[in-house]
């Protein structure tokens, strides 16, 4: 279990994530939730053991992330950072070994799986540059999963992806979860977390305002007080789209 | 050692023996005796040295610029950025000034160890820098690499700024003549003792940035991708700090400054690599060690009245490739 206890997270001077407790289970999609500058990519970062907590606490299956060594943290918990800047040309198949780097191997093994799981097998030799979004997001997915960790924190793997590749990537993500990995994304996207995650956490500037299944995180209660925006949502479970009216005073 | 290293220690046997028989007197190859009475003696005493000091320095520059380009993830990144080589050339300068203060029998030593004394204060004050920033990134002040390098250009003006100072405040105008020329960096009249000196430093400033290779790949990704690795950024940036310090430091100290190897080399090398910084290291120490070597032959060849100086003929080179590489850049294809 990944857990959040009373964790408050500065940057900058600012406090961007304050007195927030949440615990999240394997097994499941989270999604994070919330309007710009909620802080959800800090909380993200502060649960991927990135970001020293101000105070209280992350901690994995009970230890503390803050004392734990940068190498077993990272064998534990893969983070996809939003950016994805890849600095040299380098080929597809050796930006996902390095996802082994927490573990120190070549680990052919865990690559071959990570690079089948994504269907990447014929992008294998492509330079970084020569990749359309929608391959470069799913190449960086399979760099994380080619280090076998436990949990999994995306912050908006989704976004800048078409229809069809956004849903490919949350059916990968999902058997991440089905696979026993704890998956944890923030997305920007509402209809997206509320058809495809176990659970949301909504946050509003630093405070968790709810957490929940995402029929009830995700209300229109909650988006009108969270976005301020009158929103209600159509079509049936599972398929749920979100028609927004107006702007609220 | 991959395709890349292979490569270029090919060129650079190729080059060595050639470099030993160029300059004003060629010497024969079958017959070392009909070349003149000296032959021997210049090969032995002059050439060989100049030549391993040609290898040496442009071992730690080529590996140095294959290092800081891989950390500052910038193909235009350069050892000098981090402001080692000017306050090696400060302690350089210091020791002009210094001169009829040390007594005669450590006059030959004092120029190479106040110029290494120059590279490690200016390490000194990069390390604390690099502790602070470091703790910045895990406590999310920002800063991070960014921070860190303006810290060294910092460096790098300020030491500029004190040898301007030195200079202009020169104790005698032979000592202004010395200074000048000795900034501008080359190889003439070194010895072996040049040799023993730069070749055991650089040697572990290249082990120091090969143990940090494996971390610069992780930086591809970016920053807090790589920090997910677990990649520990103090121990990298201590790494890199004491990798450039001792190979660029202990370069400035037996040739002076010499600029652009470090910048050019890494983009000759890439091309024939998987272009991640770790397969970069080793292959840009070899081909530093060409470039530094076939140019310091070719300014002992030139019929010039004095001899062109090693590091005006690398800058004269440099600066058109560094425009090169901007246009490249511009065109995407970098």
């Amino acid at each position: 279990m990944l857990a959040a206890d009373r964790l408050s997270l500065v940057r900058g001077g600012a406090r961007v994530v304050d007195n927030l407790s949440a615990r999240l289970e394997p097994g499941t999609i989270t999604a994070i939730v919330g309007p710009n500058g909620a802080g959800k990519s800090s909380l993200l970062l502060g649960l991927a053991g990135l970001l020293a907590p101000a105070s209280g606490q992350v901690t994995l299956d009970g230890s503390n992330l803050a004392d734990m060594p940068p190498r077993t943290r990272a064998q534990a918990i893969g983070y996809l950072p939003q950016a994805s800047d890849i600095a040299w040309d380098v080929a597809v198949e050796n930006l996902v070994a390095l996802g082994r780097m927490p573990w120190r191997d070549r680990g052919t093994e865990a690559i071959e799986a990570a690079i089948a799981a994504l269907a990447l097998e014929g992008l294998r030799q492509r330079p970084a540059s020569r990749l359309s979004g929608g391959e470069r997001a799913r190449v960086l997915l399979a760099r994380v999963l080619a280090g076998n960790p436990r949990w999994v924190l995306a912050d908006e793997p989704l976004a800048a992806l078409d229809l069809a590749h956004q849903l490919a990537l949350v059916a990968h993500l999902r058997n991440c979860a089905r696979a026993g990995q704890g998956v944890v994304v923030v997305v920007h996207d509402l209809a997206l977390a509320m058809n495809h995650a176990d659970r949301v956490l909504v946050l509003d500037g630093g405070r968790l305002v709810i957490d929940g299944a995402p029929e009830t995180a995700l209300s229109p209660e909650v988006i009108a007080q969270v976005w301020g925006v009158s929103a209600q949502w159509l079509g049936e479970p599972g398929a749920r789209a979100l028609a927004s009216g107006s702007k609220r005073k | 050692m991959n395709r890349a290293s292979v490569v270029f220690a090919l060129l650079l046997a190729v080059l060595l023996p050639l470099s030993l028989l160029a300059g004003r007197a060629w010497i024969d190859p079958f017959d070392v005796a009909a070349s003149g009475p000296n032959a021997a003696l210049i090969l032995a005493e002059l050439r060989l040295p100049r030549a391993m000091l040609a290898v040496v320095v442009g071992a730690g520059l080529g590996a140095a610029g294959a290092a800081m380009q891989g950390y500052l993830r910038n193909p235009l990144a350069d050892p000098g950025l981090f402001g080692i080589a000017p306050m090696a050339a400060l302690g350089a300068v210091a020791s002009f000034w210094l001169a009829p203060l040390i007594p005669p029998a450590w006059g030959a030593w004092s120029l190479p160890v106040l110029a290494l004394a120059g590279a490690g204060a200016g390490m000194a004050a990069l390390a604390l820098i690099a502790g602070r920033a470091a703790a910045d990134a895990q406590t999310g002040a920002g800063g991070g690499i960014a921070l860190f390098t303006l810290a060294g250009l910092m460096i790098a003006s300020l030491a500029g700024a004190l040898t301007a100072l030195a200079i202009t405040l020169a104790p005698n105008p032979f000592a202004l003549s010395e200074i000048v020329m000795w900034l501008n960096g080359a190889l003439t009249d070194r010895s072996w003792r040049e040799v023993a000196i730069a070749a055991p430093l650089v040697a572990a400033g290249i082990t120091v940035l090969a143990l940090a290779a494996r971390s610069l790949d992780a930086l591809t990704l970016g920053e807090e991708a790589a920090r997910s690795l677990g990649l520990d950024p103090a121990r990298l940036l201590l790494l890199l700090v004491a990798g450039v310090g001792l190979t660029v430091g202990a370069g400035v100290a037996v040739a002076g400054i010499i600029g652009f190897v470090g910048l050019v080399v890494p983009h000759l090398v890439r091309p024939l690599t998987d272009r991640l910084p770790s397969s970069l290291i080793l292959p840009s120490a070899l081909a530093g060690a060409c470039l530094v070597l076939a140019a310091d032959s070719i300014v002992r060849i030139l019929p010039l009245v004095t001899e062109l100086r090693l590091g005006i003929a690398l800058s004269l080179i440099g600066a058109p490739f560094f425009l090169w590489l901007l246009i490249k850049m511009r065109r995407g294809r970098l």
